[in-house]
């Protein structure tokens, strides 16, 4: 007996299972260590995408904006017509006031390039909107071109050799000119928020593409929230399990894995093709969103109405409520903060969702916000994808901004939901 | 106006419930017997038989009025204009008289297409009224019989659940209408588009060239369409995708599981959530702006040629993006396993690495298969990243720093601009689509037939 006991005492005290110990004790760590690896690596890679997207989208809320006075002679602009006037030449004679005059056609362009191409437009609208000006002058805050955006940001080097670089030194020499007059500021960049998608970077803004995904996600929602939980109501509360709720219930399971691209050759086929609807309208949009967001909010719903313990049920039966009078009066209503919650999760996944806009063409480049579900219009992330594409320099700018924005109106519709479930949700 | 037409249903519907319910009260209060139903019930009664038929009238209406007035203006153009043309001429046709209807006008339009679009608004401005004139003559008349058949002992709850046990059942069968859209559209289509490419060529074929003449004068390739190299190209990115996606995921499972404080615990899981719900168009994004050039620069360091938009890239960041499913559904499955088989475990001697891959792992192996499974089928249908970052041309390699392209990519380039549906560019991404949702399908059934099999071994 104490043989036995002093051999397995020795058995483990002994050299060789010290070091087997050491050994499994190392494999342990190892493990650990991978673990904690894996963790870093990934939450490392997401403060990396954050972090790149910050860098770069912050610019984007800020625009160089440059104060020039206006001369607006009677010559050039007609007071009883003020929409036609020769702006052109107006915009030229309010830099010729500040910089020397241009030696040649040449200069003369360089020169304009220093205001955004539709300063033309924005003086015209100003005076339009006020003729008084007519033989006076008018000053104004236009945006500068992109380029010199883009210089006064310093993305654009001025140690940069002239022939690598889209700015001459003369045009550099022109602008720090401006700057020294004190004309040159760069205010927040509220055009980013209230200007639709424009060619040109300096003037583009998201307002069309907010508009659209609006509308769109307006769309879902009406027809995804009442569907989805009279669906949910159904399957979880009335339905005979028979092969045909079988059925459906493996249906919706799969659809919610179904890859999103697959639901917008359904809205092109059958929306767009069969029924005539027209093409990049939110309402298609809006409609094949709805068809993804179903499932979602199917399961969500099923799950409220399972936690409402049966207790409630019995109660309301006892009291000779039907059973529709039962979940309609009182187990729809109990379960709904729950349902609220899951649908704003599903309506947030849904703005982020951009393959099947992009087959039903919500790429369009389309320079008016959508006045209605019928409009052709852009949603966040196709309006983001769009500008991914632009090959202007300051564009790689606003399309971070457009993803910072987006990315806000998603942690919004997320906190909502944590606030919903933390403040409404019953527990039983 | 049919905005308008609908917010008419919505308050004709309103005021027939107010008089039904006024017909209830009345039941209740004057006559003095007892009633069946409540009053709101025989309000809910009448609004339901005045709102739900005229709304359904007004959607078919719409639905079938635009193809009924083309039908009606072809026959009546002249036979000469008609004679012989095809489906995408009779087509063109009609949408000239659309646009000279409408007043958008780029050149003179022959006296016959001027007439048809006279006579198209004309028969639009009918229509319209017609259906105006016809929802509320039926509206009207389903007030009348609704409300006729109110009575005390009229059981009017009855009739309103049974409508609502319809509507529900319609709602549900939403879910196998869409299915069935989806299979039947993408069906559809690819059976024309066999009718065109033979399907052998399609699966077997080596060379994928889709960008093949629209009209008769353009300049383009003869067009090829063997979707090997597509097919494998998408392999490619899901393999690399997988390669960070499974040890990165299923480490962190680990960790989380095993050794992690519920502190820990509690600050990892949002994170990876966040990384679930960032949009795939900013994955995309990230990997064209950093995460390729990143890689083209360690490439041309290491004197290794990479290809501007390298699978890699593609594939790297869909990884990314794939990680938190693999985590969370490696992390269910590990706790699924029965504490007990952890703890016996534990209590022979075995250290927690030991417990982890002689017990957990092999006990959960079914579970983190079909997760991973459910990954690849999200890798192979995922379209953002690889739209933004992966190449366009079709080519027959394997390199990850080469540039391959993928079905979902082929898709949206082909359907992108010009989409005429009766031409093999065009048809050629429904194929695609048919067989990336067939593949993603099937992966699914495998994933959740072993997840399902495996749960019971426990219950």
């Amino acid at each position: 007996m104490s043989e036995a006991v002093q051999s397995i005492s020795a058995s483990i005290t002994s050299d060789e299972a010290q070091a087997r110990r050491r050994r499994r004790n190392a494999a342990d760590t190892r493990l650990r260590l991978y673990g904690i690896g894996a963790i870093s690596i990934a939450i490392g890679l997401l403060g990396i995408l954050i972090l790149t997207l910050a860098i770069g989208g912050y610019q984007a809320f800020v625009q160089t904006h440059i104060r020039i006075q206006f001369p607006i002679s009677t010559e050039n602009v007609d007071p009883e017509n003020p929409s036609e006037g020769n702006y052109r030449n107006v915009v030229r004679e309010g830099l010729a006031a500040l910089l020397p005059p241009a030696e040649s056609p040449a200069q003369q362009r360089a020169m304009d390039q220093i205001l955004t191409n539709n300063t033309q437009f924005i003086v015209r609208n100003a005076v339009v909107a006020n003729p008084s000006v007519i033989g006076g002058a008018l000053t104004l805050e236009v945006p500068a071109s992109d380029i010199f955006d883009q210089l006064n940001k310093g993305v654009v080097r001025r140690a940069t050799p002239e022939q690598n670089r889209r700015v001459t030194d003369q045009q550099i020499a022109w602008f720090d000119a401006l700057v020294e007059e004190g004309r040159v500021s760069t205010p927040f960049n509220w055009g980013l928020f209230f200007n639709a998608d424009s060619r040109f970077p300096e003037l583009a803004g998201l307002a069309g593409a907010i508009t659209g995904s609006f509308y769109a996600l307006l769309v879902c929602f009406l027809i995804s929230f009442p569907v989805g939980i009279a669906a949910a109501t159904y399957l979880e509360e009335f339905a005979p399990k028979n092969r045909w709720t079988d059925l459906i219930e493996v249906n919706i399971n799969n659809l919610a894995a179904v890859p999103s691209i697959v639901f917008g050759l359904l809205g092109l086929a059958v929306f767009i093709q069969i029924f005539g609807l027209p093409r990049s309208a939110p309402l298609v949009g809006g409609m094949v969103l709805a068809l993804m967001t179903l499932p979602t909010i199917i399961i969500v719903t099923r799950n409220a109405l399972k936690a409402v313990p049966p207790s409630i049920r019995e109660a309301a039966y006892g009291m000779g409520a039907s059973p529709q009078q039962v979940i309609l009066h009182h187990v729809l209503p109990l379960s709904l903060p729950g349902i609220l919650t899951g649908t704003i999760i599903g309506l947030a996944q849904a703005l982020g969702e951009t393959a099947p806009l992009l087959l039903i063409g919500m790429n369009a480049f389309i320079t008016s916000p959508p006045g209605g579900i019928m409009d052709a219009s852009t949603a966040l992330p196709t309006q983001i994808y769009i500008w991914a594409d632009s090959p202007e320099r300051g564009f790689v700018a606003r399309t971070s901004a457009g993803i910072l924005v987006l990315l806000g109106f998603l942690l919004i519709m997320n906190a909502i939901a944590v606030f919903l479930r933390q403040r409404l949700e019953r527990r039983w | 106006m049919v905005g308008y037409l609908f917010l008419a249903i919505v308050i004709f519907s309103i005021v027939a419930f107010f008089v039904g319910r006024a017909a209830g009260n009345r039941f209740v209060t004057t006559e003095g017997v007892t009633t069946h139903s409540l009053p709101g019930y025989h309000g809910a009664f009448v609004a339901v038989w005045v709102g739900v038929p005229a709304f359904v009238l007004v959607l078919l209406w719409l639905l079938f009025q635009g193809s009924v007035i083309d039908g009606l203006l072809f026959q009546s153009l002249p036979a000469a204009v008609t004679e012989g043309v095809t489906s995408a001429q009779r087509s063109l046709i009609l949408s000239e008289i659309k646009n000279v209807a409408a007043g958008r006008i780029f050149a003179e339009p022959s006296p016959e297409i001027a007439a048809a679009a006279e006579t198209l608004n004309r028969w639009q401005a009918i229509a319209g009224w017609a259906m105006v004139v016809v929802a509320v003559a039926v509206m009207l008349l389903a007030l009348f019989v609704a409300r006729s058949r109110l009575s005390p002992r009229f059981r009017a709850r009855n009739g309103v659940e049974r409508f609502m046990m319809v509507l529900m059942v319609f709602c549900s069968v939403v879910a196998i209408l869409t299915t069935v859209g989806i299979i039947v559209s993408l069906l559809y289509e690819s059976f024309e588009f066999f009718l065109l490419v033979p399907p052998h060529e399609f699966f077997f074929g080596l060379r994928w060239e889709p960008q093949i003449a629209i009209r008769a004068d353009q300049v383009a390739g003869q067009g090829a369409f063997g979707a090997v190299p597509v097919f494998l190209g998408t392999l490619v990115i899901a393999t690399i995708a997988m390669a960070v996606a499974v040890p990165i995921g299923l480490f962190t499972a680990i960790y989380l599981v095993e050794y992690a404080s519920e502190r820990v615990r509690s600050t990892v899981k949002p994170i990876m959530e966040i990384l679930a719900g960032v949009p795939t168009v900013v994955y995309g994004f990230f990997a064209v702006l950093t995460v390729a050039p990143a890689i083209r620069n360690a490439g041309s360091l290491m004197g290794i040629a990479t290809s501007p938009n390298s699978a890699l890239a593609a594939g790297g960041v869909m990884g990314i993006m794939i990680i938190p499913f693999i985590s969370s559904l490696s992390d269910d499955a590990l706790r699924a396993v029965p504490r007990t088989m952890r703890d016996g475990s534990l209590a022979m001697g075995a250290t927690r690495a030991e417990t982890m891959t002689k017990v957990l792992l092999p006990s959960a192996l079914p579970g983190i298969m079909g997760g991973i499974l459910l990954a690849l089928s999200r890798a192979i249908g995922e379209t953002m990243i690889v739209v933004m970052a992966a190449g366009l041309i079709a080519s027959l390699n394997i390199n990850p720093l080469d540039s391959v392209t993928t079905v979902t990519v082929q898709i949206v380039t082909l359907l992108i601009g010009d989409t005429s549906f009766d031409n093999p560019k065009t048809l050629a991404a429904f194929a695609l689509g048919l067989v990336l949702f067939l593949v993603t399908l099937g992966l699914n059934v495998i994933a959740l037939t072993i997840v399902r099999k495996y749960r019971e071994q426990y219950d």
